[in-house]
């Protein structure tokens, strides 16, 4: 008989345990989902932007998804780059403008040519390669879609595939 | 139902159903404290009596702390400081009091690393008290978010940006930590939840297991030595106050702490209402902007320390650096292999260390505050690598100490 009390003990204990772990597991997951992005917020992100008006050497800041993004018409003899948007004859460097070390935005310095963050010292050239610093990677490229002298931010072009197969930003 | 008796006064209606009585015997008339210490084991009770005044002046601006990203601002630098009457006194005492706590902190860390009070049988009073450290680093943190300024916002920016692992490029776990693309009103709201509940809620269960955890192996003395508590207590109890070893918590032990606590008290409110402004960084009174970081960031002076390991070396390794300084003190009573219980000046090696140790956390904070430039960058580098080599160097040297 002892042995028997012993043995429904058991059943009861494992059997509120399974539904304790079930349900905690259940609230973990709720909880994970309480703390993720809303869909209104994961809903507003795209952003137009028209390049015609962009003059060259002269950095104009737009705003997408929240972030800066850089805006850079290239000068003639700026280097050209892979990751330069063309349209027509004009060379732009679009990124997204937060440091890719720790988020700062880095400063445009029109007269030496490049991006420098004050949080840790790093600097970008105009094409957003790093060149000296703690930043490990370029600047990044928002997803874009070109369309006429318009940028779409926030979708995927076939310019912007092929910088991303080339794997020339994440 | 037990049986009661008829109770002769309102202490022994509370004895008889509660056990008063042994309540305070044990948690303080008879909970024995070494005779042999100075000041600095005050300290616990003045880290005690900080929380009390950061708790009390937290509820007041509680009443009127708006959490929205519309609204915080002006709900803190408008609202609480012209129009809440006395609304800037609870402002000064939280911001003052969160920055006074953490030099209390460090005296108070410092003080167990020079006496050796995390050795073996206090292992769990290092740990808990470590642990506190990251749950009031935590706390400072998320408040520093609340006014939803410049530095509030762009902090909140670089601290998330951590948790993205470097190379590891972890961004949907950074947007899921702030619930947005970038910090927000959905990042604020949380980290007031944060601030004013769940972590406040962690460090009182914290502050218990502390306690807790100091009640067997007793506090530790100015010469480390160890004394038969018992004997001790029973010739104190026996009227010999002289010939015992021990004082009793309360009131004796209680008494030298309020006399601290006194003066602390008075540089405190001195700090509070002649020299509040080294809290309150000027850049913060700039409301967020997600489009304009500021010329410098900078943490709060406690941080900066850790800051700056983070800060000379590239993006990964400053982040294996910056993740061992933080978790490094916490294995102290595991790497420390000498089994001396001791105050520094008597360990030999131990000595020099425990000051290299100090001099190079105050080197770090200093640099912390200076811009990346130049010198900086090289003494930077020089003082993060000597603090990574702390640790190394602390198991030789205990290693090959002699006994005592």
């Amino acid at each position: 008989m002892g042995k028997d009390v012993q043995g429904r003990r058991d059943f009861m204990g494992m059997a509120l345990g399974g539904f304790t772990a079930l349900g905690g597991l259940g609230a973990l997951y709720a909880m994970k989902r309480s703390w993720d992005p809303l869909p209104s917020v994961k809903a507003a992100g795209f952003t137009t932007i028209d390049l015609s008006a962009a003059q060259e050497n002269v950095l104009n800041i737009e705003k997408w998804r929240g972030k800066p993004i850089f805006v850079l018409k290239k000068t003639k003899d700026m280097k050209p780059d892979d990751r330069d948007i063309v349209i027509g004859s004009d060379r732009f460097h679009v990124s997204i403008g937060l440091c890719t070390h720790l988020g700062c935005i880095p400063a445009y310095l029109p007269d030496k040519r490049k991006f420098l963050c004050a949080c840790h010292g790093g600097e970008f050239d105009t094409s957003g390669h790093q060149i000296f610093g703690p930043p490990p990677s370029p600047l990044e490229i928002p997803p874009f879609k070109i369309e006429g002298t318009k940028l779409v931010l926030g979708e995927a072009g076939p310019e912007f595939q092929k910088m991303l197969d080339a794997g020339l930003t994440v | 139902m037990a049986k009661f008796e008829k109770a002769n006064s309102v202490n022994e209606w509370l004895d008889q159903r509660l056990a008063v009585e042994t309540l305070k015997r044990v948690l303080s008339t008879e909970y024995w404290i070494p005779k042999d210490i100075n000041f600095l084991w005050a300290m616990g009770m003045v880290l005690a009596a900080t929380f009390g005044v950061l708790l009390i002046s937290g509820i007041f601006l509680l009443m009127y702390y708006k959490p929205d990203a519309n609204l915080a601002f002006d709900s803190v630098n408008y609202v609480i400081m012209s129009e809440v009457g006395y609304g800037w006194l609870w402002r000064h005492i939280h911001g003052v009091g969160a920055s006074v706590v953490f030099l209390i902190i460090y005296i108070h860390m410092f003080t167990g690393i020079y006496y050796g009070s995390y050795k073996k049988g206090r292992e769990l009073i290092w740990l808990s008290g470590m642990l506190l450290f990251v749950a009031f680093s935590a706390e400072a943190f998320s408040g520093y978010m609340l006014p939803w300024g410049q530095m509030s916002y762009w902090a909140g920016m670089v601290i998330t940006n951590l948790f993205s692992g470097g190379s590891l490029e972890a961004y949907g776990l950074v947007e899921w930590i702030r619930g947005d693309y970038v910090p927000g009103d959905a990042f604020l709201t949380r980290f007031f939840m944060l601030h004013v509940l769940l972590i406040p809620l962690v460090i009182i269960g914290l502050i218990v297991l502390h306690f807790g955890s100091l009640r067997i192996p007793h506090v530790n003395n100015q010469e480390g030595a160890e004394i038969d508590f018992e004997e001790a207590a029973e010739l104190y109890k026996a009227g010999k106050k002289k010939e015992s070893k021990v004082i009793p918590f309360n009131p004796v032990f209680l008494s030298k702490d309020v006399f601290v606590m006194g003066v602390y008290f008075i540089l405190f409110f001195y700090l509070v209402f002649y020299h509040f402004n080294f809290a309150m960084d000027p850049v913060n009174f700039d409301p967020a902007d997600g489009l304009m970081t500021p010329a410098h960031i900078y943490p709060e002076w406690y941080f900066l320390w850790s800051y700056e390991i983070l800060r000379p070396f590239p993006k990964d390794p400053g982040l294996i650096a910056f993740g061992i300084a933080q978790a490094a003190l916490f294995f102290l009573p595991f790497i420390d292999r000498s089994p001396n219980v001791a105050p520094a000046h008597k360990r030999g090696l131990f000595f020099v260390w425990f000051w290299v140790l100090i001099v190079d956390m105050i080197v770090l904070t200093v640099l912390g505050k200076l811009p990346p430039e130049g010198i900086f960058n090289t003494l930077g580098t020089v003082a993060a690598v000597i603090f990574l080599l702390l640790g190394p160097a602390l198991i030789v040297i205990t290693k090959f100490e002699k006994k005592l």
